[in-house]
């Protein structure tokens, strides 16, 4: 209950395709890997994120403001899932709109949810960056976050159009600054 | 029983305000410890890689406060190994701001041409220099273009870089792997180590307390290498003098929570935080736009596509700093890299439908697949020193929640109406270049979700001539406090417009002759006058004339 519901918040801030037909946690509300497939859970259930003993706590009150939410709204939610999963993909991001809000009470924890599952997508944290781009990590290819050099570091020899392209501040001083 | 350590100098954090100080009063013959609370890594470690962990996360710091986050230095060297290294000098009219307080912010002493020969100083000792356009990188040269096409100039920035080594990486917040970025650990701090500083890292000093014979007891913990929450031990030093230099976000705090032991702090420690007015944009490309608008091209039929490639901020849009202009409304503009991980979240969607997400979602996951067409702009203006520091944390200057890197802290911003304007301006100039014939569709950064954002965080323990206003002299002495000086980034009066390092070290290259004095009255024998860490002299005859004004008669 408690990955699928972690992943269903995760997909909601980078949405993925579903990893097969029956996938409920994935909305499937965009193409290619998200946020899910990068590794969001493994992310935020690595120590060294911090926040691995709160997620149980931040389930419960995701499903609980989930129930809320649907009552609210009037839906009737799916009991084979975890509330928040049962919730469709519109309403899992109108839901987690509210609580990232200003001024939500709970927002500091939500916020951090949402960090760590971007942060699964933009790289990998959780990872070697050199294993993330050898697995073909979803974020850092739909980035087309470029390859190494062999020796695992990045070098960009070509950087430069090389030319004046605009002019310079009449008042630049000697030194290049500004007066 | 044992026995309490004891030293003439105690400097807490290795940045800037620290490593100058460590050198200096080293080398002038004083017995100076060095305590900084994050770890020891040099060129052979740091590592490009964003697994947790890594040196990235080791070597930064991230505070997220309410309305306010802060990014630092946490390391040997502070924010100069993790700094993307542009050094211009303020412009003129910044020591002449008033701010929302009446009266100028700035000392009376200290103007652009009282500071010039300091900046000279600091500019030799690391060395910085300028740059010409085919050392700019794609991104600056895009915007150099942008900026052009747009009617406006726009300069290379002068860098602390050997271009000659620099491969273009854009990894240097993690770090220079290739010792192009010129930091601290290349010229200030082996220079105070040869001349007998010792500095101790994962050293992080809590509290302050005053000695019956008019010194300091400073209380440190040992911060665990790895789990920077833990503390694996803790101790005392002795000090006759101490230098905070713990950086903008901590050394306020530091000294609030020594109020207690030391006694009334001045009204200004930890008020008048300045995030330097810091704004960020992201434009996303159209690249055939750049290609048929602006005549770039480059390998492999690409015009752009290049915002991976680089060193950082390399040129910069000097047309609104003019002190003719009313104060709020300056600004400056710089083409930044902002790495994935901080820079991609808080980026918004421009075509978000009214009630959708910008900041996350499905049309933010479109945007995020475009990266290396995003051109990131930093603004720079005047904000008002708005910032506040509240109940110091138990320990350090955040409740941290990652085992690096972040935590929560106890500062509050709400912008005023004046930094809200000031931003507004510079919004909408960067909407101007940037959208300009369809080149590329802009939306700043929200404030929403952390808050604003400032990578040179100042101001709340500054210089000043009021006491009201200012909890340091102009030579950095904390008022009341005889003995505790200031040095880093807290000490600069406010926003800048450009990037503080240079002013910060300029500063703290000004305050060393009054701290040697002040050691000397204390019955250290000390001399100032050593020449640039690599024994250049130019900048120390340069400002041999401004030496009287620095001293006590």
């Amino acid at each position: 209950m408690r990955t699928m519901t972690l992943e269903a918040f995760a997909d909601t801030i980078v949405p993925g395709a579903k990893r097969s037909p029956d996938d409920r946690a994935v909305a499937g509300a965009s193409e290619g890997g998200g946020a899910v497939v990068a590794g969001a859970v493994d992310l935020l259930e690595t120590p060294a994120a911090g926040v691995a003993e709160g997620l149980d706590s931040l389930t419960q009150m995701l499903n609980g403001h989930a129930r809320d939410y649907a009552a609210e709204h009037g839906l009737e939610l799916d009991e084979d899932v975890p509330p928040f999963v049962a919730l469709a993909f519109e309403h899992r991001t109108a839901l987690v709109a509210r609580l990232v809000a200003p001024g939500h009470p709970e927002k500091d924890g939500w916020v951090a949810l949402t960090l760590f599952s971007n942060m699964a997508f933009d790289t990998g944290a959780h990872m070697h960056t050199l294993d993330a781009i050898a697995a073909g990590h979803p974020g850092l290819k739909a980035m087309k976050f470029s390859k190494p050099d062999a020796d695992g570091l990045w070098r960009f020899p070509a950087f430069t159009y090389g030319r004046p392209l605009a002019r310079k501040h009449p008042d630049t001083t000697p030194s290049g600054n500004p007066a | 029983m044992t026995s309490t350590e004891s030293t003439d100098v105690l400097i807490v954090g290795s940045g800037f305000g620290g490593a100058i100080a460590a050198y200096h009063l080293a080398a002038g013959g004083a017995k100076v410890t060095v305590l900084e609370r994050g770890p020891w890594l040099e060129g052979k470690d740091f590592e490009h890689d964003y697994l947790l962990g890594s040196s990235y996360t080791r070597i930064f710091d991230f505070v997220v406060g309410n309305g306010m986050s802060l990014l630092g230095g946490n390391c040997v060297g502070g924010g100069s190994v993790v700094y993307f290294a542009a050094m211009p000098r303020a412009p003129r009219f910044i020591f002449e701001r008033k701010g929302s307080i009446g009266r100028r912010m700035w000392p009376g002493a200290i103007n652009r041409d009282t500071l010039d020969p300091w900046y000279d100083k600091v500019s030799e000792a690391l060395p910085v220099t300028q740059q010409d356009w085919d050392q700019v990188s794609y991104s600056g040269g895009l915007f150099g273009a942008a900026c052009n096409h747009a009617g406006r100039t726009a300069n290379p920035v002068p860098v602390a870089i050997d271009t000659k080594l620099c491969t273009n990486c854009n990894w240097m917040m993690a770090g220079c792997k290739f010792d192009a970025k010129r930091s601290l650990l290349l010229n200030y701090l082996p220079a105070a180590i040869a001349n007998g500083a010792e500095i101790r890292p994962m050293h992080e000093v809590q509290k302050l307390v005053r000695t019956a014979d008019g010194g300091y007891r400073v209380s440190y913990n040992v911060i665990h290498d790895v789990d920077y929450r833990v503390s694996v031990g803790s101790g005392e030093i002795e000090a006759k003098i101490v230098i905070l230099a713990a950086g903008a976000g901590a050394t306020p705090v530091i000294l609030q929570r020594s109020e207690d032991t030391l006694g009334k702090m001045p009204h200004a420690v930890g008020r008048y935080f300045s995030g330097n007015g810091e704004r960020l944009n992201t434009a996303i490309i159209d690249e055939d736009k750049a290609r048929d608008l602006l005549g770039l091209s480059r390998e492999d039929d690409l015009s752009y596509a290049a915002n991976q490639i680089g060193k950082g901020p390399t040129v910069a849009s000097w047309d609104n700093l003019d002190g003719s202009l009313p104060e709020f409304s300056r600004f400056c503009l710089e083409q930044l890299y902002f790495p994935p991980g901080f820079g991609t979240i808080l980026a918004q969607t421009p075509d978000a439908l009214p009630g959708t997400p910008t900041w996350f979602g499905a049309e933010k996951k479109k945007i995020v697949e475009k990266w290396q067409s995003w051109l990131t702009i930093f603004s720079m203006t005047e904000d008002d020193n708005e910032g506040v520091f509240g109940t110091p944390p138990p320990t350090g200057n955040s409740i941290r929640i990652s085992q690096q890197m972040l935590g929560r802290g106890p500062i509050t911003y709400n912008p005023t109406e004046n930094t809200l304007f000031g931003w507004r301006q510079a919004d909408a100039a960067v909407k101007e270049i940037m959208e300009k014939d369809g080149l590329s569709k802009v939306m700043p950064w929200t404030n929403d979700v952390v808050g604003a954002y400032t990578v040179h965080p100042l101001a709340s323990c500054r210089i000043g001539d009021d006491p009201e206003t200012s909890a340091l002299d102009d030579r950095h002495e904390l008022r009341g406090h005889p003995g505790i000086f200031v040095t880093d980034g807290a000490a600069v009066p406010g926003a800048l417009t450009v990037n503080p390092a240079l002013t910060i070290a300029a500063l703290a290259e000004r305050a060393m002759p009054g701290i040697v004095q002040a050691l000397q009255a204390r019955g250290v024998n000390v001399k100032y006058g050593a020449p640039s860490p690599d024994g250049e002299t130019s900048g120390r005859r340069g400002v041999k004339n401004l030496l009287p004004d620095l001293v006590h008669d």
